[in-house]
């Protein structure tokens, strides 16, 4: 009895939308919020925010980066769980802010409360909302890259793969070094072009390989490294987060594309 | 060798573009990292010996002193003698020393990575001692007059095509038609070729993979024996190991062996591990007749309890490096100094400075994967965040960057603000790119552009958009 009354009421989620999504791809936060909210949750998107910080903390830039967490830690208590469709900007919400902010206790405790509830979407879905399907039609072979803050940092591997395997007329090609990293890395591609794009190409080589229509993974910040590397190439290959696939809301043109008409 | 750290960029695109480097490189993934990761499902309780050599390091750092104390009272019983070296010229006099009083012509090498962070070839040379590197890796760079690419496999940059054409040219007292086509015939060519050095040496030198406390022994793993024949042979063992390899125990330097080895090249142990305490006793059939340990702290002191500390766990295995996408593309030499790979990244700043190494921490992508493998599960990735923040502090990120970044910053802490700017922004941007869904080319953004395509964004901002859904519901 009680645990029906825990289930029905509604968790209230507060989307963190990230910097590169709310920028680049708003679709992959209307997916993000149709997931949650169909995964039973309360979703609200808080104005506050802006970026996690996570520019500034990997580039020693500890002082911005340590207003930025806070800014950001002050826009989101109020909800039961902040969720963030990126292994990266969750990482940096659940593992790195507690380091950042360690050194002061009174931050230091709201750090960690905060790191507790902060999540990245699809194993949000899958872990705490128990979630072992979609419910939608897809038609194609999809290759799923593990991008390396989600994978190393948070163990999503199997929670994606999970609900992509549930959907009907999918079917999932698996690249071979699906684990190692693109070659984006934040601000490293930026500042080390080639020795990036040298990491890329092999990757590139191997999305092609799988022989899949579409590229999906859970981070933008890789998702438009590899899709601006296949463009380049000329490849034809779909680029998309791996929330618009799962939410059913594919008709967007894909990353870096411009409709179909090439 | 003076570090050529600072030129790291120029250095790793020279790289990028050298084909035999690229081949030789493809290699380590079918090699290393697929032994490791068999030698790793092969053994139930690997994670927990990761855990277990992590404590024993751990342990051994905390209480260093006391261990090293007790390390030199054991090998002074057991005949030997230690010469603490605070720095690399130290460590070179102590060494010179010791061969001139043997009267030393020659001196053979096992390898020893702390012989390459001193320099000790070249000094020995100058002063008229030859040195003879003895590890088929070594000696082939040697030859070569290259530095070392790689902490475990010193010559891994170099193809079998090119060993086979040094070695056509260098050993000319051999016939030319001979059959140089597999690696076993190599290694036996540079065996024979050694045969005779082994015998003539004054003089062996090694490195040490552990140093334990209790018994006051040197340890070295080799896959070759060409460092028993090295320490053996000569009437001189001369041990050169860094300070952080002492453990406490014999059953401790098991429990790091066990870890070593895998991690290294998947092997569950290697093929000679050889453990040496103290020169030749009188019933012993045969040893050396003096044993000396040199003893080099070069700036690791200064690493204990700073944000460094935890890196003097490594134990030189290379999976960090195996495992590296960065050092996968750009090999070991660009890195400028001894040390290659995020172990390199982390230790060389410490070892030779910020301003020198510099380049070395910010060129990785934060991948994890080197923590991921690592048997002491050093936190590569955040010591190597500290170095940025020192650099940042110090004023060495350079201006454009760093103004980029107060820029970015200072709107992204005023939310109202930024949202403002890139309000009207982003849907520019994407008025400009939505023909074609990308850009080929972008003002401030040649480092992307230069090899990959921008993909444009899709029109209003999210913030945007949901805002106008929340106004019309």
């Amino acid at each position: 009895m009680a645990k029906t009354e825990i289930a029905e009421a509604k968790p209230s989620v507060g989307l963190f939308v990230t910097c590169l999504v709310d920028l680049i791809r708003p679709s992959v936060g209307f997916a993000a919020v149709k997931l949650l909210e169909e995964a039973g949750c309360k979703v609200e998107v808080p104005r506050a925010q802006t970026c996690c910080g996570q520019p500034a903390y990997n580039s020693g830039d500890k002082k911005d980066a340590h207003e930025l967490a806070l800014n950001t830690i002050a826009a989101f208590e109020g909800y039961d769980y902040v969720v963030a469709p990126s292994g990266s900007c969750a990482g940096m919400l659940s593992h790195h802010y507690p380091e950042l902010l360690g050194d002061n206790p009174e931050t230091a405790e709201r750090a960690h409360a905060f790191a507790k509830k902060a999540h990245e979407l699809v194993s949000f879905l899958v872990d705490v909302r128990g979630i072992k399907k979609v419910d939608i039609k897809y038609s194609g072979r999809v290759t799923y890259h593990d991008s390396c803050a989600g994978l190393r940092e948070l163990g999503i591997k199997d929670q994606p793969r999970k609900l992509l395997k549930s959907i009907q007329g999918l079917k999932l090609q698996e690249m071979d070094e699906a684990e190692i990293c693109c070659g984006f890395g934040g601000t490293f591609c930026i500042k080390y072009p080639d020795i990036s794009n040298a990491i890329v190409e092999k990757k590139t080589a191997n999305i092609t390989a799988s022989k899949s229509d579409c590229l999906l993974a859970g981070d933008l910040g890789c998702l438009m490294n590899m899709a601006g590397k296949l463009s380049r190439e000329g490849r034809q290959m779909d680029v998309r987060h791996v929330a618009e696939v799962l939410a059913g809301m594919t008709d967007e043109p894909a990353i870096g594309a411009n409709g179909g008409e090439s | 060798m003076k570090p050529q750290s600072r030129a790291f960029k120029t250095n790793a695109t020279q790289a990028l573009t050298n084909e035999p480097l690229k081949k030789a490189l493809g290699g380590i993934k079918h090699g290393f990292v697929a032994n490791r990761a068999r030698a790793r499902a092969n053994l139930p309780e690997f994670e927990q010996l990761r855990d277990e050599a992590k404590a024993v390091k751990e342990h051994t750092l905390a209480h260093l002193d006391l261990y090293l104390e007790e390390y030199e009272k054991k090998v002074t019983a057991s005949g030997g003698h230690v010469h603490w070296a605070p720095t690399a010229s130290d460590a070179r006099e102590a060494i010179l020393k010791i061969c001139q009083d043997a009267g030393a012509k020659t001196v053979t090498k096992g390898k020893t990575m702390i012989g390459e962070e001193i320099a000790i070839n070249d000094y020995l040379e100058d002063a008229g001692i030859t040195p003879v590197e003895t590890d088929l890796g070594e000696y082939l760079i040697q030859i070569r007059n290259e530095a070392p690419s790689h902490i475990i496999a010193p010559a891994i940059h170099l193809t079998k095509d090119q060993v086979e054409a040094d070695f056509r040219k260098l050993h000319t007292s051999l016939p030319y038609d001979r059959v140089l086509e597999e690696p076993a015939q190599l290694v036996a060519e540079a065996r024979k070729m050694l045969r005779e050095q082994f015998l003539a040496a004054d003089v062996g030198i090694t490195g040490a993979n552990l140093l334990i406390a209790e018994t006051g022994t040197s340890v070295i793993v080799t896959n070759e024996g060409n460092g028993d024949l090295t320490q053996c042979l000569p009437r001189v063992h001369i041990v050169i190991a860094s300070i952080e390899k002492t453990v406490p125990t014999l059953e401790d330097a098991n429990t790091i062996l066990r870890v070593l080895a895998r991690s290294a090249t998947g092997q569950e142990c290697s093929t000679y591990t050889t453990f040496t305490t103290g020169p030749k006793r009188p019933e012993d059939p045969d040893g050396p007749e003096e044993y000396h340990v040199v003893l080099l702290d070069n700036g690791r002191t200064e690493m204990l309890g700073s944000e460094f500390h935890d890196m003097l766990r490594c134990i030189r295995c290379g999976a960090c490096m195996n495992h590296c996408p960065v050092y996968g593309a750009v090999g070991g030499h660009a890195y400028g100094w001894v040390y290659p790979g995020p172990m390199g990244a982390v230790l060389t700043p410490s070892l030779i400075g910020i301003d020198e190494a510099g380049h070395l921490p910010n060129a990785s992508t934060f991948c994890g994967r080197c923590e991921a493998v690592c048997p002491m599960r050093i936190p590569l990735p955040k010591m190597m965040r500290h170095y940025r923040e020192r650099e940042y502090e110090k004023g060495n990120t350079p201006h454009r960057y760093k103004l980029g970044l107060k820029l970015w910053a200072f709107a992204a802490k005023r939310y109202r603000l930024y949202q403002a700017l890139t309000g009207l922004a982003i849907p520019l941007m994407a008025r400009f790119g939505k023909r074609s869904g990308r850009f080929r080319t972008i003002p401030l953004a040649g480092g992307w552009t230069r090899h990959r395509d921008l993909p444009a964004p899709q029109g209003k901002t999210f913030q945007q958009l949901w805002r106008e859904k929340e106004a019309k519901s």
